[in-house]
C-alpha cells in the first residue's frame, strides 16, 4: 500500500511494468560474469595465506610453474608498488599482499591453467615462509595502550600520521553542553552494545573474466556495481592508463555494497598478459566469506537524556568500528549516520579501529545500523520508563526539515513525521499482536548521496528509445529509466530499451552506490530527454512550417494550435529525421546534488520461545519514504531485502573467528542467512514526500530498510521477555543466557 | 584422466557429453553442454542456486558427479520454458508470475527457486504459505525477503490448477 500519496499523478511513473531484463532472468539466459567463456580462457585459482598476520620471507613459484596446464603464476612482485598516500595503495595490497599478510584468507599468489583443477593444485604447490607475528582481533585488544600494530602500514587517512596505532578514523562531534543537559535530565539511560561482523551474503560469487591482448589492452567484463570504478582501481594497480582497459559489467547477482571495490580483476589482467590468453577468475563461497568485505563490527556506548515528558535533551555517545585490516570510513559514516532526533545537545565520538581480520566493505546503509541499534534500543527504553508509546515519543522528538544531523547540517524537506504517522494508523500498529506476541518499533535513517551520472537517449526510427546509462542494476533501476523515460518523451515504456554499457560506449558513471541510481542518474535520463524534447519540438516545428515557440511536447507527440492539423507523432518525427537534420540523440551527464535523506520506521510482532531462545517473527512492517516511487513494485523489493537482510544481522549472522584468526563459518550452512521458512510475509508501506531536487521527487531506497530491523526486534524482544539485548546476533543461545542472568 | 561418455535426457533431448569423473552435474551442464542457467552460489548445496529437476527430484547439481546422471532425466531452467520468443506468451505460469509478481531483483536465485517451485507444484498443486517457504527454504535469496516469490508461487498453483 501507498501512504501519503505524491501529489502529481503521472502515466507512467508509478506504475508497475514487467521489468526489461526479466524475460532472461526467469529463462536462463541473463548473463552473469561466470557465464561468460571466451575462446581460450584458461581458470585461475589463489594462493590465501593460512595465516591472520605474518611476514612473508619468501615465495616459491618453480614447483607450481612446472605442473601440468600451468600458463601462467603471478605474486604480489608483479605489480608496481604503490605510494602509501596512493588512495588505492590499500586495496593494491589487499589484491595480493607485498610483503605482509594481514588476515586470513588474504591472496598471496595467483595460477592460471587449462583448468580449474589444475590451477587449484598447482596454488597448492606454491611454497611460502611465513614469520607469524602477534594478531589483533577485537576493538578492546586494538584500542588497548601498547597493543600491537594490525597492520603497521596503516596511514592514518583522516587524522594525520602520528604515533602508529591501530585508529584508522577518529571523529568527535558536538554541539550544545551534553554534559550539562544529562545533569539537568529527569531520565538519563546508558547502555553498552555490541555488534559482530556479518556479511553483504550476495548469492553470486565475485567474478571476472579478462583478455589482455599484445596491444596491451584488456577487455575485462565484471559482476561489480560499478564498472567505471573497475577499470580506475584495475588501472591503478597494474600501473597502467585507464584507457588501456574496457569493462563491460555483466548482470551483476547482487551486491548490496560489496562490490563496490576490486578483489579479482587486476589479478586475472596480469596473468592474463603472460599467459597471452583469456583467464577466468572466480570466487568460491568460502573465498567470499573469508576474503571479500564483510560490514565491520562494532562496540558502542549510548547515553540519552530526557525531560519526564518525553524530550531528548542530549545524547552522549561512543562508537568503535572494527573495520579489518586497513583504513576504512566506516567509523566517519557511522557518526554521520545518527540524524532521526532533534537532540541539541550532542557528543558523539566515532572511532574505526583496524584489526587482522578482512578489509570490510560497505553493507547497504553502512555503519547506519549499528548505530541505530544502539540508540533505538537507549530511546524504547527511556519510552518505557516513561510509560510512553514509543511512537509518540519518537514523533515527539523526529527531525523536521531545518533540524540538523549530527554532522551539524541542516536536513532538507524530510519524511520521518510522515513515516512514523503512516505506521500509527496502519492496520498492523491499530491491531492487537497475536496471542503470545510482542511488539517494537525502531526507525531507520540514511543520508543518500548524488554523485556523478551520465546518460545518452537514442531515438530509433521506428520512434522507440534506446535510454543508455553506466549505472549497473542491482536492484530494477532498468526498470525506473525506462518508466522515467517514457514518461518524459510520452512513449509506452516497452519502446524503451533501457542499457547498462561499457565504459567506452557511456560517459562515466560513478558507482551503484547511497541508493543514488534512481536519484542521479535517472536525473540525467530526464535531463537528456528534455533536451530531446525540444529538439523534436523544432524539427516538428520545421515540418509543421510553424514558428518553434508554437510547438508544445504534449503526450508523445508535438503539438502546435497554429498549424491546426494532426500532432506530429514522436515516430513520425523520427522517420522524418534525415531530412530534418539527422538522427536524434541527446547525452546527459551531471554530478547530482541534492540526494534526499530517507527514513523507515519498522514494526515487528514476534514470540520468544524461552526453552531454547529462539525468536520466531510472525508479523513484520517496514514504512519507508521513497520520495516518490517510480516503480512501486521495485521500491517494496528493496524494502522487504534491506528487512530480511536486518532480521538476519539481528537474530543469526555473525562472523566467528577462532582466537588466530580464523573465520570458523565460512559457509552458508554455518553463517546462516535466513530462508523462506524462517519468515512472515513483509508488509510494505511506501511513505512519498518528494525531493525536490529530482525532477520525480525521488530519494533513492536501497539501504534505509536494513537500519530499523535489528532495534525493532531487540525492542519487541524486551516487550516480550522485559530483557535487553545488546549484543548482535540475537541469536537463541545468546537470549538463553541473557534470560538465565535476569531470573 | 580419461572422460567418461554420459548419455541422459535434458530438457526433454537425448543429449551426451563428456566429462571427468569428478566432475559435477553443474559444472558439466555449465561448460560442456552450455547449460548456464543453473549458478554455482555455493559449491555445498546450500544456497539452491544450482537446482535442476533430476527424474523430476530438486537435485543441487554442484552435489552431484556427472557421470551419475548417465540415464537420466534432467530438467534445468532453460527446458521451463518452450519459447524462444519475447513475447512472454510461452512462458511457464511460473517465469510469468515471477515476472509479474516483481519476484526478482538480482535474478542470480531465479533459476534456483523456479525449478524448485515447479518440483514442489508437480507433486502439491495446492500448497499452503508455509508449505511453499519450507518446499523452497533450501534456496536463498538475498534481494527479495522471499516475500514476493512465495506470492508469485502462490498465483501461479492457482493458474496451474485452472488450467488443468
Amino acid at each position: 500500500m501507498t501512504a501519503i500519496e505524491n501529489p502529481k499523478t503521472y502515466k507512467w511513473v508509478g506504475t508497475r511494468p514487467i521489468r526489461h531484463d526479466g524475460y532472461d532472468k526467469v529463462v536462463g539466459k541473463a548473463r552473469f560474469a561466470a557465464d561468460l567463456n571466451l575462446p581460450g580462457q584458461l581458470h585461475a585459482a589463489y594462493l590465501r595465506s593460512p595465516h591472520a598476520h605474518a611476514n612473508i620471507v619468501s615465495i616459491d613459484t618453480s614447483m607450481a610453474e612446472a605442473m601440468p596446464g600451468v600458463k601462467a603464476v603471478v605474486t604480489g612482485d608483479d605489480f608496481p608498488a604503490l605510494d602509501i598516500t596512493d588512495p588505492n595503495h590499500d586495496v593494491s595490497i589487499n589484491v595480493l599482499a607485498r610483503g605482509t599478510v594481514l588476515y586470513h584468507g588474504h591472496a598471496i599468489a595467483a595460477v592460471a591453467a587449462t583448468t580449474k583443477a589444475e590451477a587449484q593444485a598447482a596454488a597448492a604447490a606454491i611454497e611460502v615462509e611465513y614469520e607469524l607475528l602477534p594478531v589483533v582481533l577485537g576493538i578492546d585488544e586494538a584500542m588497548a595502550d601498547g597493543a600491537p600494530l594490525a597492520n603497521e602500514q596503516n596511514y592514518q587517512k583522516f587524522v594525520g600520521p602520528s604515533d602508529p596505532s591501530n585508529i584508522a578514523t577518529h571523529t568527535p562531534l558536538e554541539r550544545g553542553d551534553a554534559d550539562a543537559a544529562m545533569a539537568a535530565a529527569d531520565i538519563v539511560i546508558e547502555r553498552e552494545f555490541d555488534c559482530a561482523h556479518v556479511h553483504q551474503g550476495y548469492i553470486e560469487p565475485h567474478a571476472c573474466v579478462v583478455d589482455t591482448g599484445a596491444d596491451g589492452k584488456a577487455n575485462v567484463w565484471a559482476s561489480s556495481q560499478g564498472h567505471f570504478m573497475v577499470r580506475a582501481i584495475t588501472a591503478a594497480v597494474l600501473g597502467w592508463e585507464t584507457s588501456r582497459i574496457k569493462v563491460t559489467p555483466a548482470e551483476i547477482g547482487g551486491g548490496f555494497g560489496g562490490k563496490t571495490t576490486v578483489y579479482l580483476e587486476p589479478v586475472a589482467a596480469r596473468l592474463s598478459e603472460k599467459a597471452g590468453r583469456p583467464v577466468k577468475l572466480v570466487m568460491s563461497r568460502e573465498e567470499v566469506l573469508r576474503s571479500s568485505g564483510p560490514a565491520p563490527g562494532a562496540k558502542l556506548r549510548i547515553k540519552i537524556g530526557a525531560t519526564s515528558d518525553g524530550e531528548l535533551t542530549a545524547i552522549d555517545g561512543w562508537m568503535a568500528y572494527q573495520v579489518g585490516a586497513y583504513g576504512d570510513f566506516a567509523g566517519m559514516v557511522g557518526a554521520m549516520s545518527v540524524a532521526s532526533y532533534k537532540f541539541p545537545n550532542l557528543k558523539l565520538e566515532s572511532w574505526g579501529v583496524l584489526s587482522n581480520t578482512p578489509k570490510t566493505a560497505a553493507y547497504r546503509a553502512p555503519s547506519a545500523p549499528h548505530a541505530a541499534f544502539a540508540i533505538e534500543s537507549v530511546i524504547d527504553d527511556i519510552a518505557s520508563e516513561l510509560g510512553m508509546d514509543p511512537i509518540e515519543l519518537r514523533l515527539k522528538n523526529a527531525a523536521v526539515e531545518g533540524d540538523l544531523t549530527a554532522m551539524g547540517m541542516p536536513h532538507p524537506r524530510i519524511g520521518l513525521v510522515e513515516c512514523l504517522e503512516a505506521l500509527k494508523a496502519s492496520d498492523h500498529y491499530q491491531s492487537e499482536p497475536a496471542e503470545g506476541a510482542s511488539r517494537g518499533v525502531a526507525v531507520g535513517f540514511w543520508f543518500n548521496i548524488g554523485e556523478q551520472s551520465s546518460a545518452t537517449v537514442n531515438l530509433n526510427e521506428d520512434g522507440t528509445a534506446t535510454v543508455i546509462t553506466g549505472s549497473p542494476d542491482i536492484g530494477g533501476s532498468r526498470a525506473s529509466m525506462a518508466l522515467m523515460a517514457a514518461e518524459e518523451l510520452g512513449i509506452d515504456v516497452y519502446s524503451i530499451t533501457p542499457v547498462v554499457a561499457d565504459t567506452e560506449a557511456v560517459g562515466f558513471t560513478d558507482v551503484t552506490e547511497g541508493s543514488r541510481a534512481t536519484f542521479a542518474t535517472g536525473k540525467a535520463v530526464v535531463e537528456a530527454c528534455r533536451e530531446l524534447k525540444v529538439e523534436l519540438c523544432r524539427r516538428a516545428a520545421q515540418t509543421m512550417g510553424v514558428d518553434e515557440a508554437e510547438v508544445e511536447w504534449v503526450d508523445g507527440a508535438a503539438v502546435s494550435p497554429s498549424h491546426g492539423g494532426e500532432p506530429l507523432t514522436l515516430a513520425a518525427i523520427t522517420a522524418q529525421a534525415k531530412r530534418t537534420g539527422g538522427p536524434l540523440t541527446a547525452t546527459a551527464s551531471l554530478n547530482a546534488a541534492g540526494a534526499g535523506p530517507s527514513f523507515a520506521v519498522h514494526c515487528a510482532d514476534l514470540k520468544v520461545d524461552e526453552e531454547t531462545g529462539q525468536t520466531t517473527i510472525v508479523r513484520y512492517t517496514a514504512v519507508q519514504d521513497a520520495g516518490t516511487a517510480i516503480h512501486p513494485s521495485y521500491v517494496e523489493g528493496q524494502m522487504q531485502g534491506g528487512s530480511v537482510q536486518g532480521i538476519g544481522w539481528a537474530l543469526n549472522e555473525e562472523y566467528i573467528f577462532s582466537s588466530d584468526g580464523v573465520l570458523m563459518n565460512p559457509g552458508f550452512l554455518d553463517y546462516r542467512i535466513p530462508v523462506a521458512s524462517d519468515l512472515p510475509m513483509i508488509e510494505t508501506i511506501i511513505v512519498e514526500v518528494p525531493n525536490p531536487s529530482h525532477p520525480y521527487g525521488v530519494r533513492g531506497v536501497g539501504e534505509t530498510g536494513i537500519v530499523p530491523p535489528m532495534a525493532t526486534i531487540g525492542n519487541a524482544i524486551k516487550a516480550a521477555t522485559g530483557v535487553r539485548m545488546t549484543s548482535l546476533p540475537m541469536s537463541p543461545p545468546k537470549v538463553l543466557k541473557a534470560l538465565g542472568d535476569a531470573r | 584422466m580419461s572422460r567418461t561418455h554420459i548419455t541422459c535426457t535434458v530438457n526433454g533431448e537425448d543429449t551426451d557429453f563428456l566429462a571427468n569423473p569428478g566432475t559435477s552435474l553443474l559444472d558439466a551442464l555449465r561448460d560442456e553442454l552450455g547449460l548456464t542457467g543453473a549458478k554455482e552460489g555455493c559449491g555445498t548445496g546450500d544456497c539452491g542456486a544450482c537446482s535442476v529437476l533430476m527424474d523430476g527430484k530438486v537435485t543441487c547439481a554442484c552435489l552431484v558427479f556427472a557421470p551419475e546422471a548417465q540415464g537420466r532425466d534432467l530438467m534445468t531452467v532453460e527446458g521451463l520454458s518452450s519459447a524462444d520468443g519475447v513475447d512472454g506468451d510461452h512462458l511457464h505460469p511460473l517465469q510469468q508470475t515471477f515476472l509479474e509478481g516483481a519476484a526478482l531483483q538480482c535474478g542470480v536465485c531465479t533459476p534456483g527457486f523456479l525449478v524448485a517451485a515447479k518440483a514442489l507444484l508437480d507433486h502439491n498443486p495446492d500448497p499452503t504459505e508455509s508449505e511453499i517457504r519450507y518446499a523452497l527454504a533450501g534456496n536463498l535469496c538475498r534481494c527479495t525477503g522471499y516475500d514476493k516469490i512465495i506470492r508469485s508461487v502462490q498465483e501461479a498453483a492457482v493458474q496451474l490448477r485452472s488450467a488443468t
